[in-house]
């Protein structure tokens, strides 16, 4: 039985599957003005909005939404973008379905809210429409470093720039902006038009980014304290150090890591015929993993021309990957192999990838992550034949700065420790937050991380400042 | 965007470029390198630091135009900018970060092979520096190709000059200028550094490995970021997969896989052949040739 009108979300358009798979632009095409209005005209404003208990950055959702209805764009902007430094990002890669959107009222009975896509909206119009967040503070004058230019790194940049700080953000690759320049595909995440733009907001704010700096190694934490005058330093540096599965085969010629053949694709523009970056388009590409990770890998492969086959050896339901991009990957025509598991990655003769060995497995008992562990099924080897594989497995933060950083403490998985609520470490005057400290997580995570950083580092120079 | 300050033709190929980067000069040490790219729509070169002088800001290198970006590089002028400059990366060559008094005892020696030259400069002559004096082999194909002999005699200890072809100093490979000196010559070495193609490398290790003479090899495979962040510069080193970017460049020589290393060189081979035609015909490359697959 269809629900009747105001329970069922506004739809909105997307590229046609078959046409997008051959392109880089980007899959869904936004609201229109009218259809934006329209949903946001099925936000209820609950007196106590569950959404925004569902958001890390606790962005004003209701707020935005509301000025939205009248169709006042500046009004919602401006409330958007006092919550968060990258509203055009969060509205095309936060999973809402299991945070902000979970928790809408209007989700018991129908669709929730089209939370991201109305957050996206209002984002890229005020982009189109020349708006500008604004910086509330005047200049302090007190200098603070903050290394890595991710969504933990800008976030923290820009609530600080807003109390009036000095902010210098110290980036090791040649462009800002992490994981949204160099991981997440331009399908989903265009460059030019939205993440540029958004790095640019931050710089309006007064922020400074100086890039190709690798702190650790162009400079260290003691120096930028000791030398530079920088007061307090925040660690947003990633999690980007690649896993390998370690099976025989794997430094043959044809396996990539997912970080390298997107860092290629995104970072480098290697689709592009300008870019002087090599990338290998093969026939066959086989991607293993089951996270967003591997989706990004296997439909930049697609784009590039390649049939591709993902590996995951547990089973649909236990997918990390957003349902959405499950769904897109599937409408655009990958295959998925299911409970399936490499162990040996097979070359001809000239050392090139030939085919990949795996196994069947099946879910046995839960494991620590509560998920149940799969098992090979013994016996039940076979090959499937593909010219590359793309190992998406995950990744670990690197060692480069803490190894280089007297007295900042690491746990096991080479995370930096650090309070929960603030991102203090073991280091006076040195915080840390988003994947560099929970490892690989998400965009939304980081960005909270970085905002109650922020909010910590200025009640630390505050506090030295009265105590001086 | 980073000024070049001085360049150098070494040969009609071959060049040296002072390049302003305050920060990689003030905090790298020899062994380190760095990664460049010439505009905006560049590839990311990992290059090995030569020289550097930390008052001016400078950081030198010394490559060869080979593919489209080098020779984008080499049509770049003093006075002109390349894009991006960072680093230094990778980890310092042992000799400098370990016990000065442990290296003082050894009687090292250096094999350079062609543009390998450049970077054993600097460690040559931090040793010299130090008070050490160590041995140097310059190995080269012609005479035009041996580049860095001036410099070099100024802070080594005996220096042999060897050439494929006999037109500069000995007449053959630098292994036999190894076997030479150790076996005609009566010289007795602790420490080999060879730097050099990957395939002069290998059978420097080789030849060595025959004289039980521990031996140091830097590694230059393909990277992206150089911070570890890819794994495009894998390797296996005594069994192990290491980042050449991370873990190295420098290795143990006798415990590198040299026949994968040098395998895994040639994924791009015919892409990069192929940026490289359309760099030097321009708007005439438009394949067709057979030959290139420009066309597909
Ligand atoms: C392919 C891919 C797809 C993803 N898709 C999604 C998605 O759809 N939704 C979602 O929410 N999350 C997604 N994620 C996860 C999300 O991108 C990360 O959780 C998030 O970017 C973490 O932010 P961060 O600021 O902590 O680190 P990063 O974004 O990793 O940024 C760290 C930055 O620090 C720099 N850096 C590192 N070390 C140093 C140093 N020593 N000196 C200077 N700079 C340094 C790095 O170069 C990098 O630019 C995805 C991740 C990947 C890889
Ligand atoms: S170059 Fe990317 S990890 Fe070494």
């Amino acid at each position: 039985m269809a629900l009747p009108e105001g329970f069922v979300r506004v739809p909105i358009t997307e590229q046609d599957p078959k046409v997008r798979a051959g392109n880089f632009e980007e899959v869904c095409l936004g609201y229109t003005d009218e259809e934006a209005v329209l949903e946001a005209s099925r936000c209820l404003n609950c007196k106590k909005p569950m959404c925004v208990e569902g958001c890390p950055v606790r962005v004003n959702i209701p707020g935005f939404i509301e000025a939205l209805k009248g169709g006042n764009i500046e009004e919602s902007y401006s409330r958007l973008s006092a919550c968060t430094a990258l509203p055009a990002v969060c509205g095309r890669v936060c999973p809402q379905e299991t945070q902000c959107e979970s928790k809408c009222i209007r989700g018991i009975k129908g669709d929730a809210v089209a939370i991201g896509k109305l957050e996206r909206y209002v984002a890229d119009k005020a982009r189109s429409l020349g708006m500008k967040p604004v910086v509330t503070a005047a200049p302090n004058g007190h200098k603070v470093a903050v290394i890595g230019s991710g969504p933990a790194g800008l976030t923290c940049a820009g609530d600080l720039a807003r109390l009036g700080y000095d902010v210098t953000v110290f980036e090791a690759l040649h462009e800002a902006g992490g994981v949204l320049t160099y991981g997440i595909p331009e399908f989903r995440l265009p460059k030019e038009k939205v993440v540029r733009p958004e790095v640019e907001n931050i710089r309006s704010l007064g922020v400074k980014i100086e890039t190709n700096v690798i702190v650790g190694k162009s400079v260290t934490i003691d120096q930028l304290m000791e030398d530079e005058g920088f007061e307090a330093v925040f660690i947003g540096s990633g999690a980007g150090l690649p896993m390998f599965m370690n099976i025989p085969g794997e430094n043959a010629k044809g396996v990539f890591s997912a970080n390298e053949f997107l860092t290629r694709n995104n970072l480098m523009k290697a689709f592009r015929d300008d870019s002087d970056t090599p990338i290998y388009r093969p026939a066959r590409v086989a991607v293993v993993g089951g996270g967003n990770v591997a989706m990004d890998a296997a439909r930049t492969a697609l784009r590039l021309g390649s049939s591709v086959t993902i590996i995951y050896r547990r089973s649909e339901a236990e997918l990390p990957a957003r349902a959405e991009e499950v769904h897109h990957a599937r409408e655009e025509g990958i295959v998925f192999e299911m409970l399936t598991n490499p162990v040996e990655i097979l070359t001809n003769d000239d050392k090139f990838v030939r085919a990949i060995k795996c196994v069947r497995m099946e879910l046995g008992e839960p494991d620590q992550s509560g998920r149940r562990r799969p098992v090979p099924v013994e016996g039940s080897e076979f090959e499937i034949e593909t010219d590359a594989v793309i190992m998406a497995l995950g990744t670990s933060p690197n060692p480069m700065l803490s190894s280089a950083t007297p007295g900042l403490e690491i746990n096991k998985r080479r995370c930096i420790i650090a309070e929960e609520t603030t991102g203090k470490t073991s280091r006076e005057g040195v915080y840390a937050g988003g994947d560099a400290v929970s490892g690989a997580a998400t965009v939304i995570l980081a960005m909270g991380a970085g905002k109650d950083a922020a909010a910590a580092i200025d009640e630390y120079i505050r506090l030295k400042r009265t105590n001086l | 965007m980073y000024l070049i300050k001085r360049k150098e033709m070494l040969h009609s190929t071959i060049f040296l470029m002072d390049i302003v980067a305050p920060r990689v000069a003030k905090n790298c040490q020899p062994g380190q390198f760095i990664i460049l790219r010439v505009d905006a729509d560049g590839e990311r070169i990992p290059l090995t630091i030569c020289d550097y002088n930390r008052e001016e800001g400078t950081v030198t290198i010394v490559t060869q135009a080979m593919g489209a970006s080098t020779h984008k590089l080499m049509a770049l002028e003093e006075g002109a900018y390349v894009q991006d400059f960072v680093g230094p990366l990778g980890c310092p060559s042992d000799l400098v970060t370990g016990d000065i008094e442990e290296v003082r005892k050894k009687k090292i020696l250096f094999v350079a092979g062609g543009l390998g030259t450049a970077p054993v400069y600097p460690q040559v002559k931090w040793l010299h520096e130090h008070g050490i004096e160590a041995d140097v082999i310059i190995g080269a194909k012609t005479k035009d190709l041996i580049i860095y002999e001036d410099d070099m005699r100024k802070v080594c200890g005996n220096l042999y000059i060897t050439t494929d072809d006999g037109s500069c100093g000995r007449h053959g490979l630098v292994t036999q200028v190894i076997s030479d000196l150790i076996e005609k010559e009566g010289k007795h070495y602790d420490l080999c550094v060879s730097i050099g193609p990957m395939i002069m490398m290998k059978f420097c290790v080789l030849t060595t490995r025959k004289y039980d003479l521990p031996t140091i090899v830097s590694m230059n495979p393909i990277m992206v970021d150089g911070t570890g962040m890819c794994g495009a510069c894998r390797l296996t080193v005594g069994g192990e997969v290491k980042f050449a970017c991370i873990d190295g460049p420098e290795f143990d020589g006798f415990k590198v896989d040299f026949d994968e290393a040098m395998d895994r060189m040639k994924l791009y081979r015919t892409e990069e052949g192929r940026a490289l035609l359309k760099f030097r015909e321009g708007d005439t490359h438009h394949g067709g040739c057979g030959n290139c697959g420009g066309d597909k």
